[in-house]
């Protein structure tokens, strides 16, 4: 997809400066992009070095299998007809690592998931525990969502992590009408 | 509130490495570890936050980007998302790093602490790649048939970016 979105944008971008005369300020941004780009890779280095360092105490503690112990009432109400343990293990580990803000962890978690899903159920159209496993893996439900505090940090916020709540509060909502469109959707995509 | 979200950082990781330690787990060689790995998920973003912030500081540069997001007013207005956070919008379910850039460029214009600011955090907080996402769990196991996964977390983003700004109205 961004094969095409990303020339996309250049060429938009060239011609909207010809229109309106800004060839100048493009040039000179160009110029600094590369630049700015590896500043902002730096400025994230530390962090995710850190988390991750963190989440490895996590892990290696089985600190992640006892939260998954926690979400196995939740995963009942989820995915009702799914009865075998091992995928709802997997699925519980995925989960618990997005709850942490591993997206690097979570995925290789999911991938297992999936193909857990697709034994149980075998083929080549998505099963309605896919849709819902894949529904709450798009929306993005984080406890500490890092990256973004730090960006807020830097810019000289004065309260970095003031907006957890209320991103919290948004993600259960929207993980909320994603699960709610999947049971109303259900019969529409046979 | 205000010291709720401030102690949470600390508090969850303290926990995570009273936890370990109770655990028996050699904490301080398993956070090495750990961080040494982080280097390679900095490796591995680097490029693509290259391509995205040539990308965006063109379309901001070029004036394009205003053209785009007025172009874009009547639906954006129509629910309730702030005009400048549009590209914001419509870059988080595509690109994760698209978004990362945008959410910077955001922030170095109106500042952190202001309202389009703390929407676009809670905005980028609670999204995910959705497209990303999708290409690689149904990739892996070969299923091309989705049926309504598309629609469904569409659904979801949506209600993030309509959210949003509701929601910061509602905490600050």
């Amino acid at each position: 997809m961004m094969q095409y979105i990303w020339p996309l944008m250049v060429v938009f971008s060239l011609l909207a400066a010809a229109v309106t005369g800004n060839m100048g300020n493009l040039s000179s941004s160009i110029i600094g992009s590369g630049t700015e780009a590896i500043n902002l890779a730096i400025r994230l280095a530390g962090m995710l070095c850190f988390w991750n360092g963190i989440v490895n105490i996590a892990e290696k503690s089985e600190l992640t299998k006892s939260l998954c112990k926690l979400l196995s009432p939740i995963l009942k109400i989820l995915f009702p007809k799914l009865q075998d343990s091992a995928t709802k293990e997997a699925i519980a580990m995925n989960m618990t690592a997005n709850l942490l803000g591993l997206d690097n962890a979570a995925t290789p978690l999911g991938l297992e998931a999936m193909k857990r899903l697709q034994r149980l159920d075998p083929s080549d159209k998505a099963s309605d525990n896919m849709v819902r496993f894949v529904v709450i893996n798009t929306a993005c439900l984080h406890i500490v969502p890092t990256t973004v505090a730090l960006l807020r940090q830097q810019h000289g916020s004065s309260s970095p992590t003031e907006i957890l709540l209320p991103a919290l509060c948004t993600s259960i909502c929207s993980i909320s009408v994603g699960l709610l469109t999947t049971f109303l959707l259900k019969r529409l995509f046979k | 509130m205000r010291l709720f979200s401030d102690a949470l950082i600390p508090l969850v990781i303290v926990s995570i490495i009273c936890f370990g330690l109770v655990k028996g787990v050699d904490v301080f060689s398993e956070f090495l570890e750990g961080a040494k790995r982080g280097f390679g998920i900095v490796l591995d973003i680097t490029p693509p936050l290259i391509a995205l912030i040539f990308a965006i500081n063109t379309l901001r540069q070029s004036g394009g980007l205003e053209t785009l997001c007025s172009l874009l007013s009547p639906i954006t207005e129509f629910l309730g998302i702030p005009q400048q956070l549009t590209p914001l919008a419509i870059l988080s379910p595509i690109s994760g790093s698209g978004s990362l850039s945008m959410l910077e460029a955001i922030l170095k214009d109106v500042g952190p602490d202001s309202f389009l600011g703390r929407c676009a955090c809670v905005m980028m907080g609670s999204t995910e790649t959705t497209f990303y996402t999708m290409t690689i769990y149904y990739g892996s196991i070969g299923i091309k048939k989705t049926r309504h996964t598309l629609p469904c977390a569409l659904c979801a983003d949506l209600t993030s970016f309509i959210l949003s700004p509701v929601m910061v109205s509602l905490f600050f």
